[in-house]
């Protein structure tokens, strides 16, 4: 199990939170919330992770999903070997969720 | 028992079991009422997997949910297969007795809660060994002081199933609902095999395996009480059937005297899937409860 953290800058506050996935082979788990210093816009991620040895891996992922994503978020990812492909996914469906919340969209 | 509805739309189902614990709980209760107690947010995990090196899940593997079914104020605990194959370690199961113990409480106060366990689980969690067999004796401890007030659901959807403490914990509950693919046993079929070796069974046998504990075979051997399709309506429509029947006369757990006289007719050497249909021919309670 390898523990990992990223920080990237955020442009806004999140106001809501989302979770989504499962901590099931192949996926992964995603909790993301207002960022715990929302004056300091920035977002901060915690990884664990099943698999050892992927941390390049993680920060490209990460990277990417950040070139689209601006919220002053936290985001803890519970990972039982999720591809990247999967993990992409997960991110965008837990931001999407978030926002679904902030416009009173949620399911 | 949706016979009526046959129209190509009608016929289109939602699965139940494709659905997360989360969505299987959502789905039972009436709409708008799920409020979830202790999820995810909360981060209550198992203290002792990151010990060993596994990644947690947030809520532990299991959700419970409060709302209401029929207009009625229930609680769902539902586990999640997907992490750690639902097994209950000393979180996931405290938070499965806990909820039972609230509704308890709230039944002796004369408030009546409808419990609801989706067992999907391989049994006590081995990395939590003691800690999770002692939970599972809470848990069962708290369906048999609960079915003094209300009916205890039990449902075993698949397609884990249900085996180990937690079988013990289904056959309390006053009610089961199965599906074809939900599986009820002590042992697995591969513990089985490993134990008893293949000649004993075959545990790569899925054909012998469903027949000997699958769904349909529960509910022919009266030790399931209704048989529903995987169908998330269906299901919600089997939950509420089986409250609207009210307390059974007896208990499954307190026919002591039938399923011994029932086990006495069977021959280790000779006993067939058939031949406990008909030693086990339905019921052993009054009351019939028979499901298409």
């Amino acid at each position: 199990m390898e523990h990992l953290t990223f920080d990237y800058p955020a442009q806004r506050a999140v106001t809501t939170r989302a979770h989504v996935g499962v901590v099931g082979s192949g996926d992964l788990e995603v909790l993301l919330s207002p960022a715990d210093n929302a004056s300091a816009l920035s977002a901060h991620v915690v990884v664990r992770t099943s698999v050892d040895g992927y941390s390049h891996i993680w920060k490209s992922v990460l990277d990417r999903f950040f070139t689209r994503y601006d919220g002053a978020a936290r985001i803890e990812i519970n990972d039982f070997g999720a591809t990247p492909g999967v993990v992409a996914l997960r991110l965008a469906e837990a931001a999407e969720a978030a926002a679904a919340a902030e416009t009173g969209d949620a399911p | 028992m949706s016979s009526t509805l046959n129209s190509p739309a009608e016929r289109l189902r939602e699965s139940f079991i494709e659905l997360s614990a989360r969505e299987r709980a959502r789905a039972l209760l009436d709409a708008g009422t799920f409020r979830e107690l202790l999820g995810p947010f909360d981060r209550i995990e198992s203290p002792w997997l990151p010990l060993q090196g596994i990644v947690c899940q947030a809520d532990d593997g299991v959700v419970i949910a409060r709302g209401t079914i029929d207009g009625e104020p229930a609680v769902v605990a539902a586990i999640e297969s997907a992490f750690q194959g639902g097994s209950i370690g000393e979180v996931s199961g405290s938070k499965i007795a806990a909820a039972l113990e609230l509704a308890l409480r709230d039944c002796e106060r004369g408030r009546i809660v409808r419990p609801v366990v989706l067992f999907e689980t391989g049994g006590v969690r081995l990395q939590e060994a003691n800690l999770g067999l002692a939970v599972i004796s809470e848990i069962q401890a708290a369906i048999v002081a609960l079915r003094r007030h209300v009916p205890v659901v039990g449902v075993i959807a698949g397609m884990v199933g249900c085996f180990g403490g937690m079988s013990l914990a289904a056959a309390l509950c006053s009610y089961l609902v199965v599906t074809k693919p939900g599986r009820l046993g002590m042992n697995g079929p591969e513990v089985i095999e490993q134990e008893a070796g293949i000649d004993e069974l075959d545990a790569s046998d899925r054909r012998r395996i469903w027949q000997l504990i699958g769904g349909e075979q529960r509910a022919a051997t009266g030790l399931a009480d209704i048989l529903t399709e995987d169908d998330s309506s269906g299901m919600r429509e089997a939950v509420r059937q089986a409250f609207a029947q009210g307390m059974p006369q007896t208990h499954r757990s307190e026919q002591v005297d039938t399923y011994l006289a029932r086990l006495a007719q069977v021959d280790p050497v000779t006993i067939t899937p058939e031949s406990m249909r008909i030693i086990f021919a339905g019921d052993a309670r009054t009351s019939s409860k028979e499901q298409a």
